[in-house]
């Protein structure tokens, strides 16, 4: 019998301790780490472990400034592609990031989570219905 | 007489193979035959070793370059093209470091040798090298026509390289960083996405410039 009490209460005492983890931090937690392998396989090669880019060619993503206030263009960038002039980190960038077609939104989603929150960024989750809406602008 | 010649070398040879992966020298590699020369009167028998055949292409500048200019120089050969969009931006950052570690070093250079010589005109190639961020006359990004280099890959360099439509970018090729001696030698094999194997290149360069150069025969 008390055995019982002391092991029902012990139960209690887990569920409120894992309850109190809020589920934002347990969903970032999600996002932010199949995003880490979405990146590998998709994004590394070219943009660097360290997101560092490569030389004039790729650029960093540690451009703060940069993913922040691109965060809205960020789903449709990897997507669709992008080419054209941008300034990064002070330098120019005129080459051509190839679409990722393949990538779903919830993969974007991660990935975007990952990227955005690693290499001295800190913007927190980006959702699939983020990513959904974002995708929306460009002929989605 | 011959013929026990023939066995005593083919003997001699397995034993070098053993010897040569001590520490401090480099494997030669290649197909290897023995050779009988005639050495101030007498006759010795001596093994010819592969070496990378004569060509001539053009650099990034322009320049008509080539096996002339690389006589007597190390050198590390890749195969590459400038829109690759899979392994080659690993590939460039690392053969970067290999390129800072050696630039001024006059006996030395890299050849990246284009398989996309369609795209990668003089120009395209200069404008990549410049965003690459090098300079002078070390690293030589070389054009030439499609079939020789294509030879020279699969025969002399032994990297693999194809067109091959089903491949991000159109060409499919593999990775590595080949190690020339001054002799024209294939003396190492490195996988150029590998950061630790492209290290060990490193020290593998330093190992052939403090080699002794080859008796004159
Ligand atoms: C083939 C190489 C390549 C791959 C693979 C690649 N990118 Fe890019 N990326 C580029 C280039 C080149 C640019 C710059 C395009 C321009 O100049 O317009 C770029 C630009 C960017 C930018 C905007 C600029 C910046 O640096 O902030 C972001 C963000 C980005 N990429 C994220 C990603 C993500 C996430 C992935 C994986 C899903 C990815 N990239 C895959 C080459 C690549």
């Amino acid at each position: 019998m008390k055995l019982k009490v002391i092991s029902g209460i012990c139960f209690l005492l887990f569920v409120l301790i894992v309850s109190c983890q809020s589920d934002e931090s347990i969903e970032f937690k999600r996002y932010y780490s199949a995003g880490a392998i979405v990146y590998q396989g998709h994004c590394q090669n070219c943009h660097g472990t360290n997101g560092e880019g490569l030389s004039a060619l790729i650029p960093p993503l540690t451009d703060t400034a940069y993913i922040k206030e691109n965060l809205k263009s960020l789903a449709c960038n990897i997507k669709y592609g992008l080419k054209g002039k941008i300034n990064i980190a002070g330098k120019s960038f005129d080459d051509a990031m190839p679409a990722e077609a393949d990538l779903t939104p919830i993969e974007i989603a991660q990935a975007i989570t990952y990227i955005t929150n690693s290499f001295g960024n800190k913007q927190g989750t980006v959702t699939v219905d983020q990513v959904n809406e974002d995708l929306i602008k460009c002929g989605n | 007489m011959r013929k026990l010649t023939g066995v005593i070398v083919l003997v001699l040879l397995f034993g070098a193979c053993k010897t040569n992966t001590t520490k401090n020298t480099l494997p030669i590699y290649g197909q290897r035959t023995a050779v009988t020369k005639t050495v101030n009167g007498q006759q010795v028998t001596d093994t010819d070793y592969q070496t990378i055949p004569a060509f001539k292409f053009v650099n990034q500048y322009g320049d008509s370059t080539g096996s002339k200019d690389l006589e007597g120089k190390i050198y590390v050969a890749d195969f590459f093209f400038t829109s690759c969009p899979s392994i080659c931006p690993i590939m460039q950052r690392n053969m970067l470091n290999v390129y800072n570690e050696f630039k001024n070093t006059p006996d030395f250079k890299i050849i990246s040798f284009t398989i996309d010589p369609k795209h990668d005109t003089v120009p395209v190639l200069k404008n990549y090298a410049d965003k690459l961020g090098i300079s002078g006359n070390s690293w030589w990004l070389m054009l030439g026509a499609r079939d020789s280099v294509y030879n020279l890959a699969a025969k002399s360099y032994l990297v693999a390289v194809s067109e091959d439509s089903t491949v991000a970018g159109g060409y499919m090729h593999q990775g590595y960083f080949v190690l020339i001696d001054k002799q024209k030698r294939v003396r190492g094999s490195y996988d150029g996405t590998d950061m630790k194997q492209v290290n060990q290149l490193i020290d593998d360069i330093k190992t052939l410039q403090a080699e002794p150069a080859p008796t004159a025969q």
